[in-house]
């Protein structure tokens, strides 16, 4: 047999068929629902009258919308009557349907892609969609899971299928080990930098190498998380021992007879030694340092020790003006060094960094420091209510409270601001989140995407610094 | 869904790259459950100069007079021409939602970000992919306004005002679907016993996956 890579083991395991149209219809074995993106699929169902194909197909919670302080509150805590409807539609529609969801009172509510892998809903070698864009960060568990608009949600719901067309295979090699400091979220930004983010369009990314095999399974999703900003649909990584300890014993994941009999499976997710990809990278992850976006797209970034661009400097004029614009929106000089911007606001959260490990590396930083007097507000929002649960437990909740951040309940928060948590114009903001793009994290509002250790270290100082200089 | 098949419009150019579904409909409209009511909020901050919520219209608005839809000589376009990686960032079918309600049928550009791309085809609006020195002339051509192109999809070709035909590529299934008009969801649930055959199967093979 022709030596094939992930992608293509995940892929051709799903392949129903081909559709009258010609196009290849792919099984879908997990669906995740929130709030925003599934409303109109719904109420599409409904007024075709068609019922779900696959009930136990489908997991959902509120996310996007939901208010992070007075959580006690259930429902009667959001203010904003267009929210609430939205909320209360996404429960109704589970209700009517007999979909399980986690509403806004269970601990177990959170970031559909926090909670997806917390709960075990994720497993190797599984297709998984979700109207989310950064649905791509289950592949870290070998799964192909890609974000999908809400007609494919509808599609999915009725059809338990996806149509579409097979992307190209992208290798990214990192060898060496990350140095003391620099995480999964300064590796994926790297890369970004590198490739742009149109650099993967048309392909499913793995990432492999030493560097990558040595990331928890939450360093992997931070890394598969962002890479739709790479122009991936979807980003993958090879199942191995790392990822079976994570999954063992969650809720939803198979247990006895039928781990043993998945587990002989999913070992076999791996890319074969001489598989043929149609792209690859290649880096050294030793030589690495932490990263700072400093403009208005996720390719924008340099390493902390480095400057904006000079648009001057730039042979093409488009790529000038590009630079140009981003500054200006940015209120930053050209040259100008990373450590001399100043925070208004740090936020640590989202799908890419509110797991147990981001809360306990940032915690490490703050630990014994404050929050410079500079910086309005800092808030950590822990990626579910289990994870909140277990930072409190760990301590690691007090010690934000005693360094003056905010302590919040879960969800998606600043990181798209559709709730009240949001920059107002012109603050500069360090984020452990995904996207800088204009207006992202409030009307005006200026991001920076770091890591949490980052993020907490510009807390303390009140503009950014390597954290690695903060003994 | 409103086939697709021959469409003569005026351009508007959008001379800018990595242009974001962020940009297209900014997320404090995506509160709506509905699928209508987003034209209005269509490159919402750029558009306009004041921070617009949902339920707002546009004559309480502070209008941004440079913006390049507000110029009188683009009113009434249905063509966009835009720079690489056009509907990059969120999955957030509302983008699309926005252009077609604006009054937009078809978008040309040198590249599109995959998600974005795959959800104009499921709304009757169409993405054109031309080379970058194409999609360079055509928004020089439409830089004074009054710039018509008729794309023809059918056939294929982008027709110039000077008559020049430009071929584009595009999957011959996906064309179908919009040219036809045809119904995404019922076409698959023809194969519905295809999709039995291959559950029963997927089930005895990787039965871990079926425990609800």
């Amino acid at each position: 047999m022709a030596p094939t890579t992930l992608y293509d083991k995940v892929w051709d395991a799903h392949v129903v068929g081909q559709r009258a149209d010609g196009q290849t219809m792919l099984y879908i074995d997990q669906q995740l629902l929130h709030e925003v993106t599934s409303p109109q699929a719904f109420e599409g169902l409904e007024l075709a009258g068609r019922p779900p194909w696959r009930v136990g197909a489908n997991l959902a919670t509120p996310d996007h919308n939901v208010p992070t302080e007075r959580r006690e509150l259930g429902l009667d805590g959001i203010d904003d009557p267009v929210a609430l409807e939205q909320v209360i539609t996404l429960d109704r529609n589970c209700k009517r349907y007999g979909i399980t969801e986690f509403d806004i009172t269970d601990t177990r509510q959170g970031i559909v892609h926090v909670m997806g892998p917390e709960q075990g809903a994720t497993l190797p070698g599984m297709t998984i969609v979700c109207g989310d864009s950064h649905t791509s960060t289950h592949g870290a568990f070998g799964a192909l899971a890609q974000g999908i608009g809400t007609s494919d949600v509808e599609h999915v719901l009725a059809t338990q299928c996806l149509v579409q067309s097979k992307a190209r295979n992208y290798r990214v090699q990192v060898d060496g080990r990350l140095g003391a400091g620099v995480t999964a979220k300064d590796l994926i930004l790297a890369i970004i930098g590198r490739i742009g983010t149109a650099g993967a369009t048309g392909h499913t990314l793995e990432f492999m190498g030493e560097a990558v095999r040595a990331l928890s399974m939450e360093g992997r999703m931070t890394m598969c998380n962002m890479a739709i900003e790479a122009g991936a649909r979807a980003g993958m990584v090879a199942v191995d021992d790392t990822t079976l300890e994570y999954v063992h014993g969650r809720p939803f994941a198979p247990s006895g007879d039928l781990w043993n009999q998945a587990e002989d499976y999913w070992r076999t997710l791996v890319s074969d030694p001489d598989a043929r990809f149609d792209a690859s990278l290649t880096l050294d992850g030793s030589a690495l340092e932490p990263q700072v976006s400093w403009g208005t797209s996720p390719e924008m970034v340099v390493p902390v020790s480095g400057a904006t661009p000079n648009p001057d400097r730039l042979d093409d004029p488009a790529a000038a003006e590009g630079v140009r614009r981003a500054l200006a929106y940015m209120g930053l000089a050209p040259d100008q060094p990373i450590t001399d911007i100043r925070l208004d606001r740090v936020f640590i959260g989202s799908c890419t960094n509110s797991r147990i490990e981001d809360l306990r590396a940032a915690a490490a930083v703050v630990r014994g420091r404050k929050v410079a007097g500079t910086v309005k507000q800092a808030m950590v929002v822990p990626g579910s209510g289990l994870v909140k649960a277990q930072a409190e437990e760990e301590g690691l909740a007090q010690i934000f409270l005693d360094a003056g951040f905010e302590w919040r309940a879960a969800g998606c928060s600043m990181c798209l601001a559709m709730n009240p948590d949001r920059l107002m114009p012109g603050e500069h903001c360090a984020s452990t989140s995904n996207r800088n793009f204009e207006g992202r994290q409030g009307y005006g509002g200026r991001t920076h995407l770091v890591s949490p250790a980052m993020a907490a270290a510009a807390a303390v100082a009140g503009h950014f610094v390597d954290v690695r200089e903060l003994s | 869904m409103t086939p697709f098949t021959v469409l003569t419009g005026l351009v508007a150019p959008l001379d800018r790259a990595n242009v974001d579904t962020d940009q297209i409909i900014p997320k404090q409209y995506l509160k709506s459950i509905r699928r209508t009511g987003f034209g209005d909020y269509l490159f919402d901050a750029w558009r306009f100069e004041d921070e617009g919520d949902i339920g707002m219209t546009p004559n309480e608005r502070t209008i941004n007079r440079s913006f390049v839809l507000n110029q009188p000589r683009y009113q009434g376009a249905q063509i966009l021409v835009a720079g690489p990686n056009f509907g990059c960032g969120s999955s957030r079918e509302h983008a699309v939602w926005a252009l077609s309600e604006y009054g937009f049928r078809c978008v040309i550009a040198p590249s599109f970000a995959d998600i974005f791309h795959s959800n104009c085809f499921k709304n009757g609006l169409l993405p054109v992919v031309l080379p970058k020195e194409t999609v360079d002339e055509l928004m020089a051509g439409a830089a004074d306004g009054g710039f018509e192109l008729t794309v023809d999809l059918p056939a294929q070709t982008v027709t110039l005002p000077d008559g020049r035909s430009i071929g584009f590529d595009i999957d011959p299934n996906r064309k179908r679907m919009l040219v036809e008009g045809l119904d995404d969801i019922g076409l698959t649930l023809a194969e519905a016993d295809a999709i039995r055959r291959f559950e029963t199967g997927h089930r005895q093979r990787m039965p871990w996956l079926f425990m609800e």
